[in-house]
């Protein structure tokens, strides 16, 4: 096994939508969480192949798309320091700020770079000890061990000159959060496989109770989120509300307890904004005080900046799930991943930027993609 | 962002600040991949990489497991199959 193609086998996959038809007798709403999973649903056109009793609403779960404005705007801010070497993840560069974006910095004269991996900062600072290396570390669950990863060994090796802006999200809260909201219309949920292979699927527990929501751990590839909706409407048609594990080959209940026993050290949970959403109590991670000397926001205590989205844009709805893309009258008019007007639109993981990829947007026809083809054969 | 794919570790060793660091084959091209988090992988195992970092081990058993409980679904019978013709794909008036 190679655990990439074997999930991408189409046979299997009208297999279990057999089953899928088989199970379902009225309407069913499921968010997928992780906009991972929503790029490969429009890919390979799985929501299309789902009998249309079974509705895909798409999560909140792109940390590119959810990364405040306010944020963004410090980074800029920083980035534009004549001593600073600014570094970020690609995905990160093209997200407009309130006046432009990290690559227009970069083409003005500004130091960002795209990098791999946090790691590769450290040895950006050890090379370039007269300048201050920033990394905008942003990201889910899934990212935190990287990022922690990288300031604790800056302090155990005393690479002074690395700091990290950081502005990570949590899952849990977020779901929460689109549970309690008036407007909801999820009835369950395909959970998000990577944040869960470093925190288990245990904190899900209590909120599956709690709101009686099936939770299904699910992983990114076709045939992941073709059994993980299959596990998720059988227990809507039996009444239950469990957490269960679809991606049992790299999750588990506990999660990585190594991963999680560093990323505690280092970080501690804070309030966190969310772009398109607004303040979520307890959803993100901050740096720990004993690591104050690698928080870019205390070091160059950037001002809060005031600022605005464009009224127009529903992304704060898309995200909830209350709304889908093109019910947005802007959706590939004014707006597209060139002129982007807001978080669903601003990262390719977006729901927004995904249906656009996959030529969602054009009226008239379905969208052809190789992969969406080779599914529906 | 949260992507993570699978890779086949090829060799493993300390760094000079002695982490815990390897080779990972991504069905070809080949990866320097901290393995700080997964200190029970050992050199051919299969490991979930996001950002140059192992997250986990790939338990192929579990893997195998779920793969044949997916091949093991009932088939409907040859004639039951839907008419393809007619399938989600084709050219349609409004979109949707």
């Amino acid at each position: 096994m190679k655990f990439l193609d074997e999930y991408r086998d189409q046979k299997l996959a009208e297999k279990i939508l057999q089953e899928i038809r088989r199970t379902v007798t009225r309407p069913w709403v499921l968010m997928e969480v992780c906009g991972g999973q929503t790029h490969s649903i429009v890919k390979y056109g799985l929501d299309y192949l789902l009998p249309k009793e079974v509705e895909l609403v798409h999560g909140p779960g792109c940390p590119v798309c959810v990364t405040s404005l306010e944020m963004i705007d410090k980074a800029l801010a920083i980035a534009a320091l004549p001593d600073v070497i600014f570094c970020s993840f690609g995905d990160m560069l093209r997200v407009p700020g309130s006046e432009c974006d990290l690559l227009i910095r970069k083409s003005r004269g500004a130091d960002v770079r795209v990098v791999y991996s946090p790691i590769d900062c450290l040895k950006i600072a050890r090379a370039h000890p007269d300048k201050k290396v920033v990394f905008f570390a942003i990201g889910f669950e899934t990212t935190a061990p990287a990022n922690a990863m990288s300031v604790w060994q800056a302090k155990q090796q005393g690479v002074k000159n690395f700091s990290i802006l950081v502005s990570h999200v949590l899952v849990p809260p977020s779901i929460a959060s689109i549970l309690q909201s008036p407007l909801n219309r999820v009835q369950g949920f395909l959970g998000p496989g990577h944040v869960c292979t470093v925190m288990g699927h245990k904190e899900y527990e209590p909120i599956a109770a709690r709101f009686k929501v099936p939770i299904v751990i699910t992983g990114f590839e076709p045939l992941d989120l073709l059994e993980g909706t299959l596990m998720t409407v059988r227990q809507l048609e039996e009444g239950r509300a469990e957490v269960e594990n679809q991606y049992s080959r790299v999750v588990q209940r506990e999660g990585n307890r190594v991963a999680q026993n560093l990323v505690n050290k280092v970080f501690e949970v804070c309030d966190r904004k969310w772009r398109g959403v607004g303040s979520i109590p307890k959803s993100g991670y901050k740096l720990r005080w004993e690591f104050r000397e690698h928080d870019a926001e205390r070091l160059f205590s950037v001002k809060e900046i005031d600022t605005k989205e464009p009224d127009a844009c529903i992304s704060g709805l898309v995200l909830k799930g209350v709304k889908k893309p093109h019910d947005c009258p802007a959706f590939g008019k004014q707006c597209t991943p060139e002129h982007p007007m807001g978080a669903t639109m601003v990262s390719a993981e977006g729901a927004c930027a995904a249906y656009y990829a996959y030529g969602r947007h054009l009226q008239g026809c379905r969208p052809r993609t190789q992969e969406a083809e080779v599914m529906a054969r | 962002m949260c992507l993570a794919i699978p890779g086949k570790v090829l060799e493993i060793q300390r760094d000079d600040q002695g982490v815990r660091m390897g080779k990972a084959n991504f069905g070809g091209v080949v990866k320097q991949v901290c393995l700080e988090y997964t200190p029970e992988v050992e050199c051919g195992d299969y490991v979930l990489v996001h950002v140059g970092f192992a997250l986990n081990k790939v338990d192929e058993a579990e893997a195998q497991r779920t793969y044949q409980a997916l091949s093991d679904l009932k088939q409907l019978g040859e004639l039951e199959t839907p008419d393809l013709s007619t399938g989600p794909f084709v050219a349609e008036g409004g979109s949707s």
